[in-house]
């Protein structure tokens, strides 16, 4: 295969990823690590350094809009990158040690969870009564809907910020966003609305991606050759897909093929991480 | 900015936005460039990225300077990523300049604890 070749599989491909990454909200590095390796046989800590990549490209870039709407909790956000940031790091340096055959299966494992759990029926409950850490730390905030403006607090601050931790771990250790794990943290354990716990997962994102990319970055994980269309790739598919999502309301089925896909991915890294072939 | 116009929520929300909005398209630009290089020079190569190998020195932390001087396309796509991943950690930098405007003590601690756990993460690679 030429290089011209290669780059324009990864190219479409992070295309492909970073679209139905966008409609479905659980970002590009689901479906891009996994075609890098399995299909195109790519190391996977490079895979997993150029997903890192691109996930920081999409997170900013979509946070830039959120910011400004007023939806995101800058606070909420900033307080927790504390959690996400140091388990970023530790999640980076334990990747380092891991062989390559159990990181695929871990990441098969963390792929088939994070899609069952996409499909949960949620329940949005806004709460009101005043919890002493979210006050002190000044986290109830208030955000705007097309019926004015919705004030909300936040509760159980130290269950969600171990999740955050977890949810840091992952991201430094297989180069996914964990953009699922952070929206569970904050809507299910912390109680913050739905609009405003996936926003701020997004913006907090690109903060800890970078915390992880400079570790990899360091020790030569990140090849430009490889980062380079699927940075550009994903950024273009989700941009495509961001215009899509305003337009369209059946994402139900989507979310199934979308599921279907990231199964069978994940099922074909974890057997070929157990056979060694990975 | 007028003398009585106070620093407020919605400004530092404005300045992140912008930004992260000029972060992501100044490095992508760099990226972009830096590949059409690469491929017009090396698209007919035979690609291999089967096993892990040293990457050049061009496009390490050390060299990357040099790499861009020398004009190699690798060196500048390397740059343009490096200036990415900058941009999330620059955004915590205008964070704490907004915070200190709006006197809120707590979090100015608050962000510059989540930068020195970013600093701290470069030292370590550059140990370990």
């Amino acid at each position: 295969m030429s290089v011209t070749e290669f780059t324009l599989i990864i190219l479409a491909g992070s295309c492909f990823a970073g679209f139905i990454g966008s409609l479905t909200g659980l970002g590009g590095g689901f479906i891009i690590i996994p075609l890098l390796t399995l299909l195109l046989h790519v190391d996977i800590h490079f895979a997993i350094g150029a997903s890192l990549v691109s996930i920081i490209a999409t997170s900013s870039g979509s946070a830039a809009a959120y910011v400004k709407e007023g939806i995101t909790n800058i606070r909420l956000g900033m307080f927790l990158e504390i959690a996400t940031t140091t388990g970023a790091v530790i999640g980076a340096m334990l990747a380092m040690f891991i062989p390559t055959h159990l990181l695929a299966i871990i990441l098969g494992v963390i792929l088939i969870i994070t899609a069952l759990l996409s499909l949960r029926k949620k329940v949005e409950l806004i709460i009101k009564p005043k919890d002493g850490w979210a006050e002190k730390l000044k986290l109830n905030s208030t955000y705007p809907t097309a019926n004015g403006t919705v004030h909300y607090s936040v509760t159980r601050i130290g269950g969600g910020f171990v999740v955050m931790w977890f949810a840091g771990i992952l991201s430094g250790l297989l180069g996914i966003g964990s953009g699922a794990l952070k929206v569970l943290a904050m809507d299910t354990i912390m109680r913050v609305p739905f609009k405003v716990s996936t926003t701020t997962s997004n913006f907090m994102i690109g903060v800890t991606g970078a915390a992880s990319a400079v570790v990899y970055l360091q020790r030569g994980y990140i090849d430009p050759a490889i980062a380079m269309p699927v940075v550009i790739g994903v950024l273009l598919g989700a941009m495509g897909g961001s215009k899509i999502l305003v337009n369209s309301k059946s994402s139900g089925w989507l979310r199934w093929v979308f599921v279907v896909v990231v199964v069978v991915l994940a099922s074909q890294l974890i057997y070929n991480g157990i056979i060694g072939k990975i | 900015m007028t003398g009585k116009h106070k620093f407020k929520d919605t400004d530092m929300q404005a300045v992140i936005g912008w930004v992260l909005r000029i972060g992501v398209i100044v490095s992508i630009s760099i990226v972009f460039y830096g590949g059409v290089l690469y491929i017009i020079r090396h698209g007919h190569e035979v690609a291999s990225h089967t096993k892990f190998v040293a990457l050049p020195t061009f496009v390490q932390l050390g060299g990357i300077f040099k790499g861009i001087l020398d004009y190699h396309g690798r060196s500048i796509i390397q740059f343009g990523i490096i200036l990415l991943i900058a941009t999330p950690i620059l955004r915590i930098m205008f964070s704490v300049i907004g915070f200190i405007l709006e006197k809120d003590r707590l979090y100015v601690c608050i962000s510059l604890l989540v930068l020195l756990i970013i600093f701290l993460s470069m030292l370590n690679g550059h140990v370990g």
